[in-house]
């Protein structure tokens, strides 16, 4: 998943080179029409898959078991009882309905924080691409350096710069730390670099056409696989951000769904606490669900980006 | 030990608190006045109104709170849940360092009271007559807000503790319930023997338990004088007779190695894995809302003894409500903590569960004689109650006992995942105390 599109384009093209070559096997070229099977790589990929989907399976099982259910039955098999649709109902008016609440808090987040991100990537990535400017080299250096640091560690620091300036406890704190991302605007930088061929933009300029409208109609169409990509990177980041809100947000109204679950969840650690897995579960298959729909939607695009290099050549 | 935080988030939460102490380390300033505070002048508090934040995750407190509006309309109370234990310590230490977001009121557990009272965040409740209270509250509770003159909270609820038992299980393998440790370490091997999948209890490492252990065998291993802080968790009586008798117990593989609060252990608790608990008397509520299928399986018995015969116990887990020193509106957040704490809504969170810290409620006979339809019928109060007046008095903890807590499976824990001993494990955990103590500025076993 962490692997660029131009990078998986071009491993995969390795490897089709490389893969007979280690085998003492009549060497003999591979088309894509006859691919070669091997035993042993597809019981590694089913390992994968099988724990890639085990938790996904748990949770969707657990999701239809009540509280007494979820403890009284074996974990990877459904209870006698079906209590899905009444967990569900349940999770979205539990507490006056505030995972709802949350819900909404993080769809915020992640259309400011990830949008906005995005498009701050992909306008500084298109710029350090396709412009010479004196201190490209420093930028560079501070935008890998920048990917390189953990946002965890940053945390800290932001919360008191934050705190200062009175912006904690406020969705602010959330969004606009969230708005920068080192690692989409170096994604944006090479595609950009790669995607779009400086003779075309000199065409355009040839032609008349102003900056800006030569970025809004002849880069930016060819950006579109990059685009989704740091999209969906940015997305799944503000969507799962935990840390950040943590320690910024301490009033339940403004949590993304991430702190909230994990509220319900301490709950079962109080004393006098009601515990709620049963909600926690269902909470987090909910959770899940716009993402997984994010990825179906997007999925063309980036498939469509994935490829769009392989036949160039 | 109330609360049981995931390792990964403490050492997060950890590295938090220790980032921030870099920035600023220096304590807060004193905003606030000696001046008393007479009931007048709190009446007229009331009487104008204003808003208040509180930080609790104490549930039954929503009532409360619903109740007290209800009673001064013009005042509004925002309570807020900002985490449980830890994560609330953190945000609140967080929240001080960085001198914007403190509520006017905080909830923090006995054990954390030290730490954020040395550090100067809590407002000195005395000079709103607080002090009088003292007979009020049982012995265990009132100590643990009070340093010398000075009361830093006021006792929102209490831990007494308790043996809670599965008599159905205890009953098919005919094991009395025991009331020593002795008894209690025979009792675990016959029922290991017996059913090799049930154990006599879980534990993996609590910090929380293993100092109300020490606590009520008699232990003093953590004494402050000022800045003078002493740890003996080697040579200490206390610390020896625990480590003695949960040696063997860990030893011959007879607790189940199964953390407190997780959904494991609420299965265990259902299906007779794990046969005892001895915890506060503010369990029974967790009993009903989250081990439901064994409704009627448990019940309760006084503490086992350290000696034949003894009448002793501990205090394990309870919270406060505490008046930040940084609060905005002291006066307000004062009244609704005596409302809550000392006056009318104590019978409001008796009645949703909660166990109070008030000697007269511990005493009175519709309280005692309240029976537990989830413990068959029993009238457990009356073994709480008991309990609650059999807490030695000379018991404190550290104050940096949150820190000191969050460290302790790092050393202690081994015990029970290695060859590793107890004793050792505690020596460990001394060490570092020690250090990460004399860091802070203490003058620690100097």
């Amino acid at each position: 998943m962490s692997a660029p599109s131009f990078t998986a384009e071009q491993t995969s093209r390795r490897s089709t080179h490389r893969a007979p070559a280690t085998r003492r096997a009549p060497r003999r070229r591979h088309t894509a029409g006859r691919p070669r099977r091997s035993m042993v790589l597809t019981l590694l990929m089913g390992l994968t898959a099988l724990y890639a989907l085990m938790p996904l399976a748990w949770l969707v099982i657990n999701a239809t078991k009540t509280q007494k259910g979820l403890l009284d039955s074996f974990g990877l098999w459904f209870s006698g009882d079906f209590a899905l649709w009444d967990n569900i109902s349940q999770t979205l008016t539990y507490d006056d309905g505030i995972f709802v609440r949350w819900f909404l808090n993080t769809l915020l987040y992640v259309v400011v924080g990830a949008g906005g991100a995005t498009f701050l990537a992909v306008l500084g990535g298109y710029g350090l691409a396709k412009f010479d400017f004196a201190g490209k080299r420093a930028v560079f250096a501070t935008v890998i350096g920048a990917v390189a640091v953990p946002a965890t560690a940053l945390a800290v620091p932001t919360f008191l710069m934050f705190s200062k300036m009175g912006l904690t406890n406020t969705p602010w704190a959330v969004i606009i730390p969230s708005l920068i991302s080192p690692f989409g605007l170096y994604l944006m930088w090479v595609f950009a670099a790669e995607a779009v061929p400086t003779e075309l933009l000199e065409a355009a300029r040839m032609d008349g056409s102003g900056e800006l409208r030569t970025f809004f109609r002849v880069a930016l169409p060819l950006l579109t696989p990059g685009i989704v990509t740091v999209l969906l990177f940015t997305m799944v980041q503000t969507w799962n951000n935990y840390f950040l809100p943590l320690i910024m947000i301490k009033n339940p109204d403004w949590y993304p769904l991430t702190l909230g679950l994990n509220a319900w969840n301490q709950q079962a650690s109080t004393a006098g606490g009601q515990p709620v897995f049963n909600l926690v579960i269902t909470g987090s298959l909910l959770t899940i669900v716009p993402l997984i729909i994010a990825f179906l939607l997007l999925q063309r695009y980036w498939q469509s980006g994935l490829a769009a290099g392989s036949v160039k050549g | 030990m109330r609360t049981m935080t995931r390792r990964a988030m403490r050492g997060v939460g950890l590295l938090c608190a220790a980032a921030l102490s870099l920035t600023a380390c220096g304590s807060s300033e004193d905003t606030g006045s000696d001046e008393a505070v007479s009931g007048g002048d709190l009446r007229a508090a009331l009487k104008e109104g204003g808003s208040i934040t509180v930080w609790a995750w104490e549930p039954t407190l929503k009532q409360v709170v619903s109740d007290f509006e209800k009673e001064y309309p013009k005042v509004k109370v925002k309570l807020v849940n900002a985490g449980t234990g830890n994560d609330q310590y953190t945000a609140l230490q967080n929240a001080v360092q960085a001198g914007s977001g403190v509520p006017d009121v905080a909830q923090v557990e006995y054990y954390a009271l030290g730490q954020f009272a040395l550090g100067k965040s809590l407002e000195d409740l005395s000079r709103y007559g607080a002090d009088e209270f003292k007979d009020d509250y049982s012995p265990g509770p009132w100590n643990s807000v009070t340093v010398g003159d000075a009361v830093y909270a006021l006792p929102m609820d209490s831990g007494p503790m308790a043996l809670f038992y599965n008599k159905k299980v205890l009953d098919k393998h005919q094991i009395a319930t025991p009331t020593t440790w002795d008894e209690y370490l025979e009792a675990a091997r016959a029922l290991h023997a017996a059913d090799p999948k049930a154990y006599i209890a879980n534990d993996t490492g609590d910090a929380g338990f293993t100092t109300s252990m020490i606590w009520q065998a008699g232990g003093t291993p953590f004494k402050t004088r000022d800045t003078e802080v002493t740890v003996d968790l080697t040579a200490d009586k206390g610390v020896t007779a625990f480590t003695e008798v949960w040696q063997k117990l860990l030893d011959e593989k007879l607790l189940a190695p199964i953390e407190n609060w997780s959904d494991e252990w609420y299965k265990g608790l259902a299906d007779g894995t794990i046969a005892t608990l001895s915890t506060g008397a503010w369990m029974p509520a967790n009993f009903v809302s989250g081990v439901e299928s064994a409704s009627g399986d448990w019940r309760a018995a006084a503490l086992p003894q350290w000696e034949k015969g003894g009448e002793v116990s501990s205090e394990n887990g309870g919270s406060s409500l505490a008046v930040m020193k940084a609060g905005k509106n002291k006066d307000l957040a004062y009244a609704f903590n005596e409302y809550a704490n000392h006056s009318e809504g104590v019978q409001a969170r008796i009645k949703a569960g909660a166990f109070p810290a008030t000697t007269a409620d511990l005493a009175s006979p519709s309280f005692l004689d309240t029976p537990f339809p989830y413990f068959g019928g029993q009238k457990a109060n009356e073994i709480f109650a008991r309990s609650a007046s059999q807490v030695p008095e000379d018991w404190s903890y550290l104050p940096f006992q949150v820190y000191a807590n969050s460290i302790f499976n790092d050393s202690v824990g081994k015990a029970y995942v290695s060859d590793t001993k107890l004793a050792e494990g505690l020596k460990q955990w001394q060490k570092a105390a020690v250090t990460y103590g004399n860091d802070q500025g203490f003058s620690v076993n100097k």
